[in-house]
């Protein structure tokens, strides 16, 4: 089943991080297919502009328009949400059981990322590049149409930055959007990547 | 009721992962019941008079120690983002995650109860009291302290300052908790305050779960 | 709809700040006025208490300030539940120009009360309902502003102060009940009870002028407050730098 086609509108958008103003007047668009990427200065606002299009914070003007209703977006954030006494399996099983994905979800998109062989591990034993594989785990334990990914690419190897361009691609190509921030630039090979630069 | 299930596995295996951290609360609320002994004549019959309170006033003091770790741990790996976006309401996730602590440390500290008593020298007409008191009372102190811990998951230094949250919120579950045995030992009706617990209980679980999720929430500002 | 348009532009921090900048001197006065009058008159002129003597005279500070501790939290809860609801900014700073006003008087209620317990019942603590009460509500209090203190963010502060201070005001019944309950289990032990003196017209008058000017005079400090929260919150905003050049600082 296709997921449903995303278009997402930011208008006149202002973020604010406690008492400081991160920036307004923001504006764009992002369709079903399209992978932006977001850069800018550290403090620039990067991280807060994604958690406020995540319903995380809320904006101190604009509309952000299009979102996809409950359940429509995938995060992954700075740190990985992933509890480090559990192991791989249990804790992509909490998130399934979470967001009402089954159970069976969880090998596929384990064997997907290259950690299946891994998943009784805790996550306190994993390398960063693993620990990182392990979050991305989550993105495909269930399809959505935006992902809001935060530095997806710290910690991962030449081999992990491979999958994760296949796996962007993937979702791209099934219509799905993406906000990448990062401050490497993203693996070549990928098609259709806007790039949006925050200024302070 | 997926979730709640996920919620209580997930607690529990963290539980048994860590098994010190799930017995420092119990142990502690031995020491306080043992330092009470100590600080007194031995075989004092007083002692048995000041029993419910210690009783209470150690649960109480258990149970906060734990509070701080409630929701630390989510918030500093990510978790708590994840239980915000996820598409159970996070009221019932927080709801859950309230209980799973119960289960874990409050119920425990009901069955540590009746020996506790006993080496206290509370007669048995206190006993039921005591312990039908606690078990009413505990979920509360989840829950309220639950909250407070969620006031406060992004602040640093929180320590101090949860113990100034919850006491005083709780003032009444010490009053009819303790109040509940000495009634019951004095001869008196002890089933008006037990039946004021279970309200106060009642009032809890249906408005304190929502008040801390949005707490929760007010963590990422 | 006119009205609402009106509520919103008095929430609005500039003409919310003009509004108290004229309403603050009338109530300042005025209270100032009451309480002299209510405070002369009860502390020198009014009768003897026929069983207290004079001790009685503490009434007219430990009532207005036992009152305006309960009525402060109930205002905090308030300005709380509105802030949380219609996120107002002003109603957030409301409630942290209420909290420290509502705790001294939480603390004068129960210094007087104490000082009233000495000639009473020769202690000057005893734990009695009304007592005890009140010092349950002085915690409440500090745990709001200690959790203001705490945050960096005003707004998270605010909103954060705004929960405790609603679950609290909940909670503020509760306590009074299982406090009197909790009093009133050994009737055998003597009742302790704040006996309300028999009151005639020549004590009355300067209690109901105590309380009322006591009212007036909260009502003015938590102006003059909130006006200062607005400034700081506000600073560098327009209307706060052209007030700022047309004051001769």
């Amino acid at each position: 089943m296709p997921p449903p086609s995303l278009q997402l509108e930011i208008r006149d958008l202002a973020v604010r991080r406690g008492p400081r103003l991160l920036f307004e007047g923001l504006g764009f668009a992002l369709s079903g297919g399209e992978i932006l990427h977001l850069q800018g200065a550290n403090g620039a606002g990067k991280t807060s502009l994604l958690e406020t299009l995540a319903g995380l914070r809320r904006p101190a003007a604009g509309q952000v328009l299009g979102l996809p209703e409950e359940g429509g977006l995938h995060w992954l954030g700075h740190r990985n949400g992933l509890n480090l006494n559990l192991s791989v399996l249990e804790n992509l099983e909490f998130w399934c059981g979470l967001n009402g994905a089954g159970a069976a979800a969880c090998q596929p998109a384990l064997e997907r990322v290259g950690i299946w062989k891994l998943r009784h591990r805790l996550v306190r034993t994993l390398s960063a590049g693993q620990k990182r594989r392990a979050a991305l785990a989550r993105l495909l334990a269930q399809r959505r149409p935006l992902w809001l990914l935060d530095e997806p690419l710290d910690g991962l190897d030449r081999q992990g930055l491979e999958l994760f361009a296949q796996l962007l691609a993937e979702h791209a190509a099934g219509g799905g959007g993406a906000l990448v921030t990062s401050h490497q630039p993203l693996p070549a090979g990928l098609a259709g990547v806007r790039i949006l630069v925050l200024n302070p | 009721m997926n979730v709640i299930l996920a919620v209580l596995t997930r607690e529990l295996r963290l539980a048994l992962r860590s098994r010190m951290d799930w017995l420092l609360p119990l142990l502690f609320f031995v020491m306080v019941v043992m330092l009470f002994g100590l600080g007194a004549r031995p075989n004092d019959p007083v002692l048995a008079g000041f029993a419910p309170s210690i009783l209470w006033v150690g649960a109480l003091l258990s149970m906060l120690l734990t509070l701080d770790r409630l929701f630390r741990a989510d918030y500093e790996d990510g978790t708590l983002e994840q239980l915000c976006l996820a598409e159970a309401p996070l009221t019932l996730t927080v709801a859950a995650k309230l209980t799973a602590h119960w289960l874990l440390t409050g119920l425990p500290l009901v069955l540590l109860a009746a020996p506790l008593a006993v080496a206290l020298q509370l007669p048995a007409a206190g006993q039921p009291a005591l312990v039908l008191g606690l078990a009413l009372g505990t979920p509360v102190l989840s829950f309220v302290g639950g909250f407070a811990a969620a006031l406060t998951v992004a602040l640093p230094r929180a320590g101090l300052l949860l113990p100034l949250l919850v006491l005083p919120l709780l003032a009444p579950v010490l009053i009819f908790g303790a109040g509940a045995v000495r009634a019951a030992l004095g001869g008196l009706d002890a089933a008006a305050p037990l039946y004021f617990l279970a309200a106060v209980l009642v009032l809890c679980i249906t408005l304190v779960p929502w008040a801390a999720a949005a707490a929760l929430r007010n963590a990422f500002e | 709809m006119s009205s609402w348009t009106w509520f919103h532009r008095l929430a609005s921090p500039p003409s919310f700040f003009r509004l108290a900048d004229r309403l603050a001197p009338w109530l300042g006065w005025i209270a100032l006025a009451l309480l002299a009058y209510g405070w002369i008159n009860g502390l020198f002129f009014a009768p003897e208490d026929y069983q207290q003597k004079d001790a009685y005279r503490i009434i007219y500070v430990h009532v207005p300030a036992a009152a305006l501790s309960l009525s402060l939290y109930v205002g905090m809860a308030v300005a709380g539940f509105v802030a949380l609801v219609w996120r107002m900014k002003l109603a957030e700073s409301a409630l942290i120009a209420i909290a420290p006003v509502g705790a001294s008087f939480t603390a004068l209620a129960l210094v007087t009360g104490m000082l009233w317990g000495k000639p009473m019942w020769g202690a000057y603590w005893v734990w009695d309902a009304r007592l005890t009460s009140e010092l349950v509500l002085l915690f409440l209090y500090f745990g709001v502003i200690g959790l203001w203190q705490a945050f960096e963010d005003p707004r998270a502060a605010a909103r954060a102060c705004a929960l405790l201070a609603v679950v609290g005001v909940i909670n503020v019944p509760i306590v009074k009940y299982s406090v009197d309950w909790w009093n009133s289990l050994h009737q055998g032990s003597t009742i302790l009870k704040m006996g309300k003196p028999s009151i005639t017209a020549a004590m009355a008058w300067p209690l109901f002028a105590s309380v009322i000017g006591s009212y007036l005079f909260a009502g003015y400090v938590i102006l003059r407050r909130l006006q200062n929260e607005l400034l700081q919150r506000e600073a560098g905003t327009a209307w706060v730098r052209e007030l700022m050049g047309k004051s001769r600082v």
